[in-house]
């Protein structure tokens, strides 16, 4: 168990510097590197922000000096200044958005395992009947639909037509001056809709993936066994069965962590939440080259740390495992 | 599944070429166009779908949109594919340090979130529809590889390569001509699936203004510029939403039934 913790951490190096590279491999991407002289015409692109593109990533060096020096700022989370009119550091407008970007993911997560295990298991006990067929319909849907679409459609539906919710941030003006249940109920009207449209897409996988491996484990032999001797159903399914059907959704959630992420950019600038998302969304848009790089670097550094989590998590949980 | 959805989604997936070939033949109206005294007028018998903020018809955008959406998903998935098949097959024919590479490789691009990943290449390149074609190309391949590895793994061991092997076809003939033929029917399901993912990346990129860029019509950007307009023009953002929904579901259909017709195994 510990030699696996201990080499499961070490594999996360190697996999930084893996992210980095190709990090790196996209500013040379970018007009006015040595190897795009091409773009320079872009006009998108102002020539001060080249002439601090050169500087501020040395591209006059050899690219492996360019690369090491890049580097040693990244190891100490150095990346450089904003080139909006600001001008602060990257990483500080990065680090005051994070937390409502992960409340977001972490709330939408908890929604789709409250809402799709349950779904896959019945799916799965009541095989092919009519609430497994809705169901199936639903994980269609889930995953054919254009999310931002859905979204903007239930936001004009709910924010405009019926006027219930918000349609717009993460608090209202009056928010100082609301008691504190009229403050959190504050934020879960504002967070209603993107927390639940950010978990559609997984939600449709996830209840797929539980239903699949229910029906797989229903019909194992200690399940026929457990049943033989006597126990009820509901014991047989809830106690003996799921929890072999869920210990493979925890690796599943880890494979859903970068969508979620990337769907973040989406779904907080169509609900102007002010997180990293909608910061990163504004970077790209302005050709923000160091805020864009860092949100991408730390973004996918979270990604790699929940993944180490769930697999940790996965290696705990599950007693039949042996690492050796 | 029962077969009469994938033939739904068959015939979607179908109807949508003949769209998308034909589509000079289907409209009356040019899509670009622009007709000042016409603007944002209902769906009606002249404008079967209305008309934008530019008064051009939307029905003909919304057909020639197709050809992009569909060529977008196409391309996009040729190259995801194409990288998926070469990668997959020498990390499960070699094995060994190249498996190793390859591998940790796939594990560290589906680290990145693969949005994030895009939106920073297009930052930093122009957002042309070469472009997003290549991006989204790059950015999808890993699920192919890790299928064809495992497809590889398994055949790589049997007695038609081991014939192969003994009168001395290269290592390139037997991959490449003897066991790739065998690994290519889960791959089939997998770019169907992909061709419906593709086209839902592109509409949201459009969506986020840096897809394809207008006058050219996508789905995507024509429901950009009509969500301004949602409350006094819904046709606007409706129907490009509800085509994009339709196609996805067409190709995600056929790619379930494909699935359940090649691999009994994977009987749900």
């Amino acid at each position: 168990m510990r030699a696996y913790i201990v080499r499961r951490l070490m594999m996360v190096l190697p996999m930084m510097i893996g992210i980095t590279l190709i990090s790196f491999a996209i500013i040379h991407l970018a007009p006015g590197s040595p190897t795009q002289a091409m773009t320079d015409l872009n006009p998108n692109v102002s020539p001060e922000s080249i002439v601090k593109l050169r500087q501020m990533y040395h591209l006059d060096e050899p690219i492996y000096i360019q690369y090491w020096l890049w580097l040693k700022k990244v190891a100490v989370l150095d990346f450089g200044d904003s080139f909006s009119q600001d001008a602060r550091p990257v990483l500080d407008k990065i680090l005051e958005r994070l937390p409502i970007t992960l409340l977001i993911n972490i709330l939408s997560l908890a929604v789709i395992f409250l809402i799709s295990i349950p779904i896959g298991v019945l799916s799965a006990t009541h095989q092919y009947s009519y609430f497994d067929r809705i169901a199936s319909l639903f994980v269609f849907f889930g995953f054919s639909m254009p999310t931002f679409w859905f979204a903007l459609l239930l936001m004009i539906l709910f924010g405009v037509w019926l006027d219930w919710l918000p349609i717009s941030g993460v608090v209202s003006m009056n928010h100082a001056n609301l008691s504190p249940y009229g403050k959190f109920m504050d934020y879960c009207t504002h967070l209603l809709l993107p927390v639940s449209m950010s978990a559609l897409t997984s939600l449709a996988g996830m209840s797929r993936f539980t239903r699949q491996s229910m029906l797989e484990v229903i019909r194992q032999d200690y399940v026929t066994c457990a049943r033989a001797k006597g126990l009820s159903e509901r014991t047989v399914i809830y106690k003996h069965a799921l929890k072999n059907a869920t210990l493979p959704i925890i690796t599943l959630i880890a494979l859903s962590i970068p969508g979620l992420i990337g769907g973040s950019v989406i779904f907080e600038t169509i609900y102007s939440i002010p997180g990293t998302g909608q910061l990163f969304y504004q970077a790209v848009m302005g050709r923000d080259y160091p805020l864009v790089m860092g949100s991408l670097v730390i973004m996918a550094f979270l990604t790699l740390f929940a993944n180490l989590l769930a697999d940790v998590s996965y290696a705990m949980v599950d007693p039949r495992i042996h690492y050796e | 599944m029962s077969d009469w959805l994938a033939v739904a989604g068959a015939l979607i997936v179908a109807g949508l070429f003949f769209v998308a070939v034909f589509a000079p033949f289907l409209v009356q109206h040019k899509p670009e166009f622009i007709n000042a005294k016409d603007i944002l007028s209902p769906p009606s018998a002249e404008h079967w779908l209305g008309t934008d903020d530019l008064g051009r018809d939307v029905f003909a955008r919304m057909v020639y949109g197709a050809r992009i959406s569909l060529s977008v998903g196409f391309v996009a998935v040729g190259i995801a594919t194409a990288i998926g098949l070469v990668l997959g097959a020498l990390a499960g024919y070699f094995g060994g340090w190249m498996d190793e590479i390859i591998m940790r490789f796939v594990d560290i691009m589906l680290t990145l979130p693969t949005f994030f990943l895009i939106l920073a290449v297009i930052a930093f390149l122009s957002p042309s529809i070469y472009n997003i074609m290549i991006v989204i190309g790059v950015t999808s391949w890993m699920s192919v590889a890790r299928l064809v590895r495992a497809e590889f793994l398994s055949l790589k061991e049997r007695d038609f390569v081991n014939a192969a092997r003994a009168i001395g076809v290269s290592d390139m003939g037997i991959i490449f001509r003897h066991i790739m033929p065998n690994a290519l029917a889960p791959v089939l399901v997998s770019a169907t699936l992909g061709v419906g993912g593709a086209i839902l990346t592109e509409s949201s990129l459009s969506f986020l203004g840096i897809g394809v860029q207008p006058p050219t019509p996508s789905w995507g950007n024509i429901l950009t510029q009509g969500k301004d307009y949602i409350e006094i023009a819904w046709w606007l953002s409706v129907f490009p939403g509800l085509a994009i929904l339709i196609t996805v579901m067409g190709y995600n259909l056929l790619g379930e039934g494909l699935r359940d017709a090649i691999d009994p195994r994977l009987y749900r």
